[in-house]
This record gives structure tokens, C-alpha cells and sequence, in this order.
């Protein structure tokens, strides 16, 4: 997009999204949306709340909880399936349903088996990211081409060794899927607090709501709005440093 | 100029094959799924210090010999020997280079012409100085902190050739080395190997599908033919090696060698 | 390592037309999904049994509650009051998706101003929206229904853009090579070559309006499914509950799935997405 033959970024055009958000909001055009400036106030009232603290402990313990377990979990799960034929075929007809099922509709499921509280976000968390997590690293597995293990095996490379390099030649893709599972990681640790709603920034909705603060309410999705984009832009960050030799791979 | 010596393979060993073998190739066949014969009962011997061709069209299955005697692949039937021993897996005296090189693509050139040499248990600073030496004798000397997507297809190459002699095997084993490379690389590739050759004393075994290549380079040329998987013919390529290498892609010999194969050849390709 | 096994079989199998027993054998996905169903429902009917949490139904409790429900007829009513939502936020999330992703594919302004918020859209939590929403625009249908469209529009409008954007610019060269007007070379390459590719999207959006819909009776209010989950979660009916839910997984599976196979027949291979 230019201007006057200036280049501008595409995510420029969020500020201007901004501004009609401001200009919807002053003029009470739709109710959905208060001035920004008004959210933007009720920021720092949010931050600096008693519970906001608790409830970002809550969501950041359940997050990287879940996640270290999807992580833990998954990449080796995917390097089963990928590595030997038995495991992908009875594990891949579950790592599929499980990618395009309403996770959602299992909570209340998690909600009895583990309980109001933190220990049910972290399942649903792990329910939510692992499984992306896994059908990449399988991805990256699969898509070794057999003359580098080859010729690892020709050098007499130990079976650790052997490990390493095929870690390393499927980094590209793992690096996707962890990207990929942390985005939904992060709704799942908010589906998983909404639906408890009676801790971390469930708890938190719930009273915005309650006492009719749209701000707030609106102030805190930015805070976590911002929280996941971040998250997904780090990833990125690394990806983009070992994308290099992606293209490189035979 | 001594015109090529064709010898027709009729069961009869021992009038032609080497008497002092570094690598002795003892009734191998490879069977797929039951019927498919991809080698049948082959009998070879390499001799030490030569360089020999597998030439053949498609499908004669003389990668999957290749790679048997590299023991990358394990034949259904026969034994390889190497140095009178029998092998069932890759051993240090023999080093094999890829047709599509298999470099690790996150490690830099040295690191990857040390892997062999980090393998057998090498510390670092003597295998990259080691590394630092076949780097220069392949010609990529400066190169040494490069990594793959930054270096052309044949200094790719390149590397995987200083990585398979850095590790001062016996037997060099060759897949098809130069044909993922364009024509005049290619060439250049052809004329160093024959300068490699005398340098390093080592013995090469090298498959190719391009006849020209075989006649340039080899001691001797094993033809096998396609479905089932045998030898056909024994060629003595002998060239007259005081020729420059420019003239002798133009020498009578090495010419009619070509075209006498080229013939046997195109029986199977039709 | 079986890497290395898979380069030996696919030399033998490059040249090969008849493979052995055990390899059909080994092949037949369908006999390790059947294995693989058959060791969950009873590794779920021993846990069931083992009595390890009071509130856990056995595989088999679980599927007699289900087949009670069908016969009378709650089943079937839960999920045409929640297919209501389902279906309008559906159909406005295709109409509109589609349509703003192909915008965004053929115009570079339109891109420029509509894409980082599809971008946005698809990598936050909006689930988190939802209440906001309620607050709004009430509990009824159209909270519903913009809670469906919340979630599915935005990955089925950026593969839609994707689709447009993939379109291999020698095949549209080509039609203008032919005197071809910018209106024939949308819908004569353009549109036909991206259709694989938008059926996808339109795949992963749909899962995605299924978990919409049954957050959005969740969160907002129960009716249909959701009602029919928590009323029984309330009278400790676990098998019903766990039923209800297990049924709404399938079905979304199963739609999705039988979209995959619809995919998978209406394009060819060679220009199937993965």
C-alpha cells in the first residue's frame, strides 16, 4: 500500500481500524464498542487491580503448564508416528479427530474429572496444543529425505546421534506446530478459564461483566489479545533464524 | 594408441578378475516382495587401487550393489568381503558419497566434512584440521564457514567428497556423484577425480548412467543388465593416460569404447 | 532405523506391481482404525468399571444413555435448536468469509486494510469475546450466531485469500495472452484454480463453527446441547452427559470428515491442498 509513494506496512492499517474503532465508540454507533480511549483508561485500571495479578498467575501457570506438557507429550509422539509405520496408523485416525473436534465440548468433561480449578485449564491447555504439535513433528519426520540418514549410517553414527540429526533436520516444521499450539494454547487456557469462570480471568470476565464495565472487559481481551500475538511473533522470530536451511534440505 | 579391451563375462572368474581384491562381492542377489530380482547371484571382484564403473541403464540395480557393499542395504542372498573379512554393515574402510549429497543443511562446511571424522570419535581441533585439509584439496578453501543454501550444487558436491575422504577410507563408494551438477561442472568434476586418483591411492567404486563418464575415468567398466540383475559385460577402458584431457574426449579409443557400449546398451533401453 | 527401510521399499515398490500378503496386510488402514477403536472403547470400559472416579461411565452405560436419548427424543430436538445457530452463523461466515478473502486476494488495498485484521482475528482468543457479546446483544439466537461467526469467518476468509493468492500468475498471463477481459480471468482460472484450496478453508472453518456453537451454549445460555450437558451434569446423569458430548464430537468429525472425502472427490489429486 502506498501513499504519496511511501511504503506503508500492512499492519499499519490496525491503527486505522483504531481510529474507527475511537470514532464508532464516541458516537455510540454500535454498543459492542466503547471509545478506545476509554479502554485504553480502563488499562490501567485493570493492570493495577488486586485479582488482575492472580488472574495472570493463573492463566500463566495453566499456560506454560499445559504447554510443557503438550510439548513433552507431543514431539515425541510425533516422532513415533513418524518413525514407525504401526504407531502412525492407529495414532493418526486420533491425532485428526482430535484437530478438527470441538475441544470446547470436552471442558465440562475435564471440569469433573479434575475439578474447578487450575489442574482443568491445564488439561485443556494440553488438549488443545498437542495435537498440532504432534501432526507437525510427524510432518518433519516424514519429510527427511532418506539419503541424510543414509549417510549418517554410512559414518557409523550412534542411534543418539542418528536421533539428533533427525531433530534437527525436522526443527522447520516442530518450530510450526509449537507456534501453531501456542496460539491454541492461548485459547484454550481462556476457553478453559471462561468456561471454569470461577478462577483467573474467568473470574476476572465474570465481574466486568457482573458490574456492567464494558471497558474493563474490553481492556483485559486487548491485554490477552496482545499476550497471544506476541507469543505467536516470538515464535515467528525463531522460525524465521532456522528457516535458512529449510530450503536447503534436499 | 591402444584401442579398448572389451572382455565378454562367461562364468569365467578367475582369467579376469583381480587377484589381490580389496573388496570381493561372493554370490549377492537382492529379491523384492519374491519376485523381483533386483540383483541375481552377482560374483566380483575389486581390485585394490582401481577405479571401477557400474554402468548399466535403469533399474539394472547397480545402486542397490552399491549400496549393499557400503552396507547400507542388506542383500538377501551372498556375502561381501572386505579385505578377506565379511561385512554385514558400514565400516570405517569404506566411505560412500551421495547423489544429492546429504549435507546437513544447519551445519557449516567444516562441520560437515568433520561428521565422519566426529563419528569415529575424533576431538575437535584435530578434525577440523583434518577437515581443513580436504576442504582445500576439494577446492573450498575460504568456504570453510559456509553453510549449504549459500553454495552451488557442486561445491555441495564438493563438500560431500571431503567429508567421505576425510575419513581416510580404503574404498571410496560413489552414487552417481556428478549427476545432479550441469554439464561443465560436471567435466570439471570428471578431471579431478583422475587427479583425486593419483593423489590418494584409494580404491573407487562408482556408478553412473553416463557411458562417456565411465569410459573417462575407469580402470574397468562392469556392465549390468536390467530384470533380473546380472553382469553382462567386463570392459577395460584402456586409454592412454599421457593424453590431455580435452584431446581425449576427442581420442579415437575413447570414442569407439563409448560406442561399442552404447550398443550393448541400447538393447535394454529399447 | 525404519527411515531407512522406507527408501529400500520404495525403490522395490517404484518398479513393483504386486506386493506380498503381509504388506496388503500391513496396509489396510481400515483394519488399525477398526483396532485402534476397538482398544478405546474398551480401555474406556475398563476405566468406567474400575470405578476410579465415581462420576466416570462405562463405554457401554455411556452408548445405552445415548440410544435413550435418541428414542425419546431429546437427542434429536437438542440438536435442531442448536443447529439453528450453527447454520445461520455457517452460512454468513462462508458468504461473507469468501468473499472478503477473495477481495483481499485480487486487490492489494483491500488487502492491505482487511487482512491484518483476519490475521488478528484468527490468532487471539475471541472465544473471549463471547460474554462481551452476551452482555450486548442478549442471550438469544443472535449472540448465537455471532459467536459461530466469530470464530469460523476469519480462517475461512484468510484461506480464501491464500487460494486467490496461489493462483499461478502464468495460467492468469495466459488467458490475457488470449485477449481474455479481467472479469474472464476471475472466474475462468482464477475462481476454478482456488476452489481446492477455499474447500479447505471451508473445512477448517466449519470445525471451527462447531466449537463456536457449542461455546456459545456454553457460555451464553444452554439450550439444545448445551442444555441437555447441563441438565444432566445437574442430576448427576454422567452417562447422559457424557453421551451428549460424545455424540456432538462425532458429529462435527463426522461432517468434517465426510467434507474431506467430498474434497477429495470433487478435485482431482494433482490439484488437491494437503
Amino acid at each position: 500500500m502506498r501513499i504519496f509513494g511511501y511504503r506503508i506496512p500492512m499492519m499499519a492499517s490496525l491503527l486505522v481500524w483504531l481510529v474507527i474503532w475511537e470514532f464508532i465508540g464516541q458516537f455510540e454507533l454500535v454498543l459492542l464498542f466503547p471509545p478506545f480511549t476509554e479502554v485504553l483508561s480502563a488499562l490501567g485500571d485493570v493492570t493495577t487491580s488486586h485479582s488482575f495479578a492472580g488472574a495472570m498467575q493463573v492463566t500463566a501457570t495453566s499456560y506454560v503448564g499445559g504447554l510443557l506438557l503438550a510439548i513433552a507429550v507431543g514431539i515425541p509422539m510425533g516422532f513415533l508416528m513418524g518413525l514407525v509405520p504401526a504407531a502412525d496408523k492407529m495414532l493418526n485416525m486420533w491425532v485428526n479427530t482430535f484437530l478438527s473436534a470441538p475441544l470446547s465440548a470436552l471442558v465440562p468433561v475435564f471440569m469433573i474429572l479434575f475439578g474447578l480449578g487450575t489442574p482443568t485449564v491445564i488439561v485443556t491447555v494440553f488438549m488443545f496444543a498437542v495435537w498440532i504439535i504432534v501432526l507437525d513433528t510427524r510432518a518433519g519426520v516424514l519429510g527427511i529425505t532418506p539419503s541424510l540418514l543414509e549417510m549418517s549410517y554410512s559414518f557409523k553414527a550412534s542411534k543418539a546421534e542418528r536421533l539428533k540429526i533427525i531433530l534437527l533436520a525436522s526443527l522447520p516444521e516442530i518450530l510450526a506446530g509449537l507456534r501453531l499450539g501456542m496460539i491454541r494454547g492461548v485459547k484454550g487456557v481462556v476457553i478453559g478459564q471462561l468456561l471454569v469462570s470461577i478462577i483467573g480471568v474467568g473470574a476476572l470476565f465474570q465481574l466486568y461483566q457482573q458490574n456492567f464495565q464494558m471497558a474493563h472487559f474490553w481492556a483485559l481481551i486487548v491485554i490477552l489479545f496482545t499476550i497471544a500475538l506476541t507469543l505467536a511473533g516470538i515464535v515467528g522470530r525463531i522460525e524465521k533464524r532456522i528457516e535458512y536451511y529449510a530450503g536447503a534440505r534436499n | 594408441m591402444t584401442t579398448a579391451t572389451v572382455t565378454k563375462y562367461e562364468g569365467n572368474l578367475d582369467a579376469i578378475q583381480p587377484k589381490n581384491p580389496i573388496i570381493e562381492v561372493d554370490g549377492i542377489s537382492k529379491i523384492y516382495n519374491g519376485d523381483v530380482h533386483a540383483l541375481d547371484n552377482i560374483k566380483l571382484n575389486f581390485e585394490t587401487g582401481h577405479l571401477t564403473s557400474l554402468l548399466g541403464p535403469s533399474g539394472c540395480g547397480k545402486t542397490t550393489l552399491l549400496k549393499i557393499i557400503a552396507g547400507l542395504l542388506k542383500p538377501t542372498a551372498g556375502e561381501i568381503r572386505v579385505k578377506g573379512k565379511a561385512v554385514s554393515g558400514p565400516g570405517r574402510e569404506r566411505a560412500f558419497v551421495f547423489q544429492d549429497f546429504a549435507l546437513m543443511p544447519w551445519a557449516s562446511v567444516i562441520d560437515n566434512v568433520a561428521f565422519g571424522l566426529k563419528m569415529h570419535g575424533m576431538n575437535k581441533a584435530e578434525r577440523n584440521e583434518k577437515a581443513r585439509h580436504y576442504i582445500n584439496e576439494v577446492g573450498l578453501t575460504g568456504f570453510e564457514d559456509k553453510y549449504p543454501h549459500e553454495l552451488s550444487g557442486g561445491m555441495r558436491q564438493r563438500v560431500g567428497l571431503g567429508r567421505a575422504l576425510a575419513v581416510d577410507a580404503d574404498v571410496l563408494l560413489m552414487d552417481e556423484p556428478f549427476s545432479a551438477v550441469d554439464e561443465q561442472t560436471r567435466r570439471k568434476f570428471q578431471e579431478d577425480l583422475i587427479r583425486l586418483r593419483e593423489i590418494e591411492k584409494k580404491t573407487f567404486i562408482f556408478v553412473t548412467h553416463s557411458i562417456e563418464e565411465a569410459v573417462y575415468v575407469s580402470d574397468r567398466i562392469i556392465m549390468l543388465s536390467p530384470r533380473p540383475g546380472r553382469i553382462s559385460q567386463i570392459i577395460d577402458p584402456d586409454i592412454p593416460k599421457d593424453v590431455s584431457p580435452d584431446d581425449l574426449r576427442r581420442n579415437e579409443a575413447y570414442l569407439n569404447t563409448v560406442e561399442e557400449i552404447w550398443h550393448v546398451i541400447k538393447k535394454y533401453v529399447e | 532405523m525404519s527411515l531407512i527401510n522406507k527408501a529400500e521399499t520404495d525403490l522395490a515398490n517404484a518398479r513393483l506391481d504386486r506386493k506380498g500378503l503381509m504388506t496388503r496386510v500391513s496396509e489396510m488402514t481400515l483394519l488399525w482404525k477398526v483396532m485402534s477403536l476397538v482398544i478405546f472403547a474398551s480401555a474406556w470400559e475398563i476405566a468406567g468399571r474400575s470405578g476410579f472416579n465415581f462420576s466416570f461411565p462405562a463405554f457401554t452405560e455411556t452408548v445405552a444413555a445415548f440410544f435413550e436419548m435418541v428414542v425419546d427424543g431429546s437427542m434429536g430436538s437438542a440438536y435442531l435448536k442448536t443447529m439453528e445457530a450453527l447454520v445461520v452463523g455457517l452460512i454468513i461466515s462462508l458468504v461473507v468469509g469468501i468473499s472478503s478473502g477473495v477481495a483481499m486476494g485480487l486487490r492489494r488495498d483491500v488487502e492491505w486494510i482487511t487482512l491484518p485484521v483476519f490475521i488478528v482475528m484468527q490468532a487471539a482468543p475471541m472465544a473471549a469475546l463471547i460474554p462481551l457479546v452476551t452482555f450486548v446483544y442478549g442471550i438469544g439466537l443472535t449472540s448465537k450466531v455471532i459467536a459461530v461467526v466469530m470464530l469460523a469467518m476469519p480462517v475461512i476468509a484468510i484461506n480464501s485469500y491464500k487460494a486467490v493468492r496461489n493462483v499461478s500468475p502464468s495460467m492468469v498471463s495466459m488467458c490475457h495472452s488470449f485477449m481474455g477481459s479481467r472479469r474472464q480471468q476471475i472466474i475462468q482460472i482464477i475462481l476454478p484454480a482456488s476452489s481446492s484450496m477455499m474447500f479447505a478453508g471451508l473445512r477448517l472453518g466449519i470445525a471451527e463453527g462447531f466449537s463456536g456453537a457449542v461455546l456459545a451454549e456454553l457460555l451464553i445460555t444452554p439450550t439444545g446441547i448445551g442444555d441437555l450437558i447441563t441438565y444432566h451434569r445437574s442430576v448427576a446423569n454422567f452417562a447422559h452427559m457424557y453421551a451428549t458430548i460424545a455424540s456432538i464430537v462425532i458429529f462435527a468429525i463426522v461432517t468434517v470428515g465426510s467434507l474431506q472425502w467430498v474434497e477429495n472427490i470433487l478435485f482431482r489429486p494433482e490439484t488437491r491442498s494437503s
